[in-house]
């Protein structure tokens, strides 16, 4: 139990941001609930049971659109046909299929983080590691499908590593700051993208828009279920693993204490005899192939094919990510799967409710910003009281 | 004005901080407040200072009771506090550093009435002696003299009582002996100065009375003239403590560290180390006397191949190492104890016992093919708190939140536990307590019987003095002079120092 304790204490403060995201997120539905707030003055009571109302049937609709409709579940108990599974389980494998993307961008985001680098790059990295997949998987397109798949997958996992090598480099050779070289090599990738796909080895035939050959007539990652209109793939697994693998890479490994030391403190690590140069490189190498890994999964998987549209901002999203996971990795995929599930829940809350999904970007950066200011929660909540003024300091005697 | 403090309790969770403190100071008159870190001297001046509140006790003045919710209550009732770390914006000139907060305003819309404000320092600064140039920036000031600006700040606000803490903790010794003097004319002028510190010299040269606190809780006040150093480091420490360090003579044999004309340039390329040539023998501790900044920073880190060598040859134990990495060099048994162990020795945010293999992290058994031998790891960093006394409540605790005592011995304790040939120690003293001191101390002469080479580099010169078997004063770059043990006084040592003959 103690174990089990210790394990979620860094997650108090961001569950609670949580809630506390939501609850303010309550009074911005409140506010712009312009029919109830028009009653206001004939029928108080009204209005606000009224408000109270949409509120709730906003966040119901939101859980049911994210995780799935209870009624539904039951029919497809009582009636399990293909159909009726499928309609029960959609929601949330969608909030999976969501959340893949988001888990290997804030994997790599944090892994970066955590050695003291900032690689704002990973977007980026992502994109041009689908990009890299895209290539692969077209010029392979009439061998058979495990040996495209798994060709292009490396072929991602390379491009994406080779972009993080770029600004990694460049820093640990010439100083050069990553946070700059990283957001100008966001633009090159997008270019270069956007440029490959207007050739013709690559351009869907007929079309005049940069899009790529459709790559699911010939290679697709399997689905985890074989259910009509269910996306849910095996790269969702891989994301899993791969968040246990940085773990394990980060705490039990060689490299991995090297890349922590670099991170907390460059001069130490420097005294100690590592080289500052090499945890640099390295770290931005990985993290670039972790989000090039995730390109090529979402490019193999979750879409029919490349665009430059391929992330709708995974690796900015990722640096909000790595804060609210305190860049632990299994932070990393909770924080994914909410992110997944804002996504996905939204859509039927529009819907149900006619609130924009603005609300959730709302929502999200008020998640973030109570993160940001953890004190902000500990006075909200008042707990954490050792955190005074000065204790530090006493613990720190007290310890001598 | 008289300050008493009567039975001040303070608690914070887990700890009594201040446990029933009873301390007084007469009109004029220099309190000497004595303790380890941690003892509870802080705690007791922020009381003092309004900025925490007592859980029980009062704070009397002149014998009325006041209670102080707030600093600015504390500074109306005429308490000034110098702290250790300034509290002065660099871009300021010295009246209006002085001034912030409490400028004096004139005109209708309340302009900074500068000239009123520069004729009351200008004033103060001779009253006192402080020797001040009022228009001079605060980043263009020595440290001497931005401590006496903040004395400044403090009689500016009409303070009669003034608390100074550890303020001797950044001046040479030259300007320690002028501040003990501007302390002397303050008590004589009627203001009543508490002076913090856990050096034994200072409160028996200047104090009129001594309060020691040990864990929280007063261990004694005694006079000065009925005092020693062993009387009160007794008291500070709760037991006898040995404050010469115990040595025999040292028995020198082959040459292990051999620097020639060495050159080298610091951070912003200006030559720092000017042709310093030295020899340490095996079995013997050279101790580098100097103030800070004469080019002892650059020349330890030219040594352990962090810093590139402009011109010159350093050879360890025979091998070349001008060109060496930090790690060739380490390879070799060259211990480092850094300058800064927070910043370059330790990693705050790492366990205890992933401290302690920073520099074998890489080597069988802590790794067995790339990965972490957790065992290894956790048993070492046990033999280790063993050996060393490191008071931790685990070996995974934070490093970052040991008392400096026990951080130091952490980093020593790592760098001790390889074979050692060489041990490079710079400041392996500086900020701890006195029982740390000799527990340091004694590691070091431990190694030289053991037969290493030890390079001290200090800036105490008590420190100097106590443990070279040779000391050699760095000034402007060079080495100016090397004295055999007997014959280092603390008056040559002294001299040479501050560049004279």
């Amino acid at each position: 139990m103690r174990r089990v304790g210790r394990a979620l204490r860094p997650a108090v403060i961001p569950i609670l941001a949580v809630i506390t995201a939501f609850i303010v997120g309550s009074f911005f539905i409140l506010i712009t609930d312009f029919d109830n707030l028009s009653k206001l003055g004939k029928d108080p009571v009204g209005a606000i049971t009224g408000a109270l109302g949409t509120i709730g049937t906003a966040y119901y609709s939101m859980l049911i659109g994210a995780l799935g409709d209870p009624a539904k579940l039951g029919a497809a108990i009582s009636n399990p046909t293909p159909r009726a599974m499928a309609a029960a389980i959609r929601p949330i494998t969608e909030t999976l299929v969501a959340s893949t993307p988001l888990i290997f961008a804030g994997l790599a985001t944090a892994i970066s983080f955590r050695s003291g680098v900032f690689n704002i790059g990973v977007e980026g990295q992502f994109v041009l590691g689908a990009f890299g997949a895209t290539v692969a998987a077209i010029l392979l397109k009439d061998q058979p499908m495990p040996l495209i798949l798994l060709v292009s997958t490396i072929a991602g996992i390379l491009t994406g590593a080779a972009w993080g090598w770029i600004p990694g480099f460049l820093k640990a050779r010439t100083g050069a700051h990553e946070v700059i070289t990283t957001i100008m090599l966001n633009y090159v990738a997008a270019q270069i993208v956007l440029f490959g796909l207007r050739s013709d080895l690559l351009r869907k035939e007929g079309s005049s828009e940069p899009i790529s050959k459709v790559l699911s007539d010939f290679v697709r990652i399997p689905l985890i279920f074989n259910l009509p209109a269910i996306r849910l793939h095996w790269g969702f697994v891989v994301a899993l693993l791969m968040a246990v693998v940085v773990s394990w890479f980060l705490f039990k490994t060689t490299k991995g204490y090297e890349l922590r030391a670099a991170g907390f403190n460059l001069n130490a690590a420097r005294y100690a005899g590592m080289s500052a140069g090499g945890a640099i490189v390295l770290a931005m190498t990985l993290s670039g192939a972790l989000a090039g890994l995730g390109g090529s999964m979402e490019v193999l998987g979750t879409v029919p094919q490349m665009s430059n549209d391929i992330s709708s901002g995974y690796g900015f999203n990722a640096i909000a990510l790595a804060l609210l996971a305190g860049n632990r990795p299994a932070g990393i995929v909770a924080a994914s799967l909410l992110f997944g599930a804002l996504r996905t829940g939204g859509g039927l809350m529009q819907v149900k409710t006619g609130i924009p999904l603005d609300l959730l970007f709302f929502i999200q950066a008020l998640v973030i910003m109570f993160v940001a200011a953890p004190g902000l929660i500990r006075v909200l909540y008042r707990f954490d009281r050792t955190r005074g003024p000065g204790a530090e300091k006493v613990v720190e005697g007290g310890a001598a | 004005m008289r300050l008493e403090l009567k039975d001040i309790t303070k608690r914070f969770p887990g700890v009594l901080a201040n446990d029933r403190i009873s301390i007084s100071a007469d009109r004029g008159a220099v309190l000497g407040l004595l303790g380890e870190n941690g003892a509870g001297k802080s705690t007791l001046m922020n009381i003092l200072s309004g900025l925490y509140k007592p859980d029980s006790g009062e704070i009397l003045i002149d014998g009325e009771r006041r209670v102080f919710v707030d600093p600015r209550q504390a500074i109306e009732a005429g308490i000034g506090m110098v702290h250790q770390h300034f509290q002065l914006v660099p871009v300021f000139d010295v009246v209006e550093a002085v001034t912030l907060g409490a400028e004096s305003v004139t005109g209708p819309v309340g302009t900074f009435d500068r000239k009123t404000a520069r004729r009351r320092v200008v004033e103060l600064s001779e009253q006192y002696n402080l020797n001040v140039n009022p228009d001079a920036k605060i980043e263009d000031l020595p440290v001497g003299v931005r401590q006496r600006v903040e004395i400044l700040k403090a009689l500016y606000r009409k303070s009669d009582i003034l608390v100074l803490d550890e303020p001797s903790a950044v001046l040479t010794p030259f300007e320690t002996e002028e501040l003990f003097g501007i302390i002397r004319g303050l008590a004589a002028a009627g203001t009543t100065v508490i002076f913090i510190t856990h050096k034994l010299n200072e409160v028996l040269e200047v104090a009129d009375q001594i309060t020691v606190l040990r864990r929280g809780r007063v261990a004694g006040t005694v006079l000065p003239k009925d005092a020693t150093r062993e009387i009160l480091a007794n008291l500070m420490v709760g037991r006898d403590v040995e404050l010469k360090v115990v040595k025999g003579p040292a028995s020198p044999g082959d040459v292990v560290l051999s620097i020639r004309d060495l050159h080298v340039r610091d951070d912003r390329e200006h030559m720092a180390v000017k042709g310093v040539s030295l020899d340490i023998r095996a079995g013997e501790i050279v101790a580098l006397a100097g103030v800070q900044g004469n080019g002892q920073t650059e020349l330890v880190e030219a040594i352990v191949g962090l810093r590139s060598v402009d011109a010159g040859e350093i050879f360890i134990d025979g091998q070349d190492t001008t060109a060496s990495s930090p790690r060739h060099v380490s390879d070799l048994g060259v211990a480092h104890v850094p300058e800064d162990r927070m910043r370059d020795g330790l990693i705050g945010a790492m366990t205890v016992a992933e401290n302690f293999i920073l520099d074998t992290y890489h080597r069988e058994p802590y790794s067995r093919r790339g990965s972490l031998n957790a065992k290894a790891i956790a048993e070492r960093a046990a033999t280790a708190v063993q050996d060393y006394d490191v008071r931790t409540p685990s070996i995974d605790t934070f490093a970052g939140s040991l008392s400096g005592g026990n951080q130091q011995k952490v980093v020593v304790a790592r760098e001790f536990s390889r074979p050692v040939k060489l041990v490079i120690a710079a400041q392996p003293t500086r900020g701890l307590d006195v029982g740390s001191i000799e527990y340091i101390h004694r590691r070091m002469v431990e190694q030289r019987d053991a037969g290493a080479a030890v390079l001290i580099v200090s800036t105490e010169l008590d420190e100097v003095l106590a443990v070279g078997d040779r000391v050699a004063i760095m000034l402007g770059g060079k080495i100016v002079g090397i004295l055999e043990g007997a014959e280092a006084t603390y008056e040559k040592v002294g001299m040479l120092m501050g560049g004279g003959e």
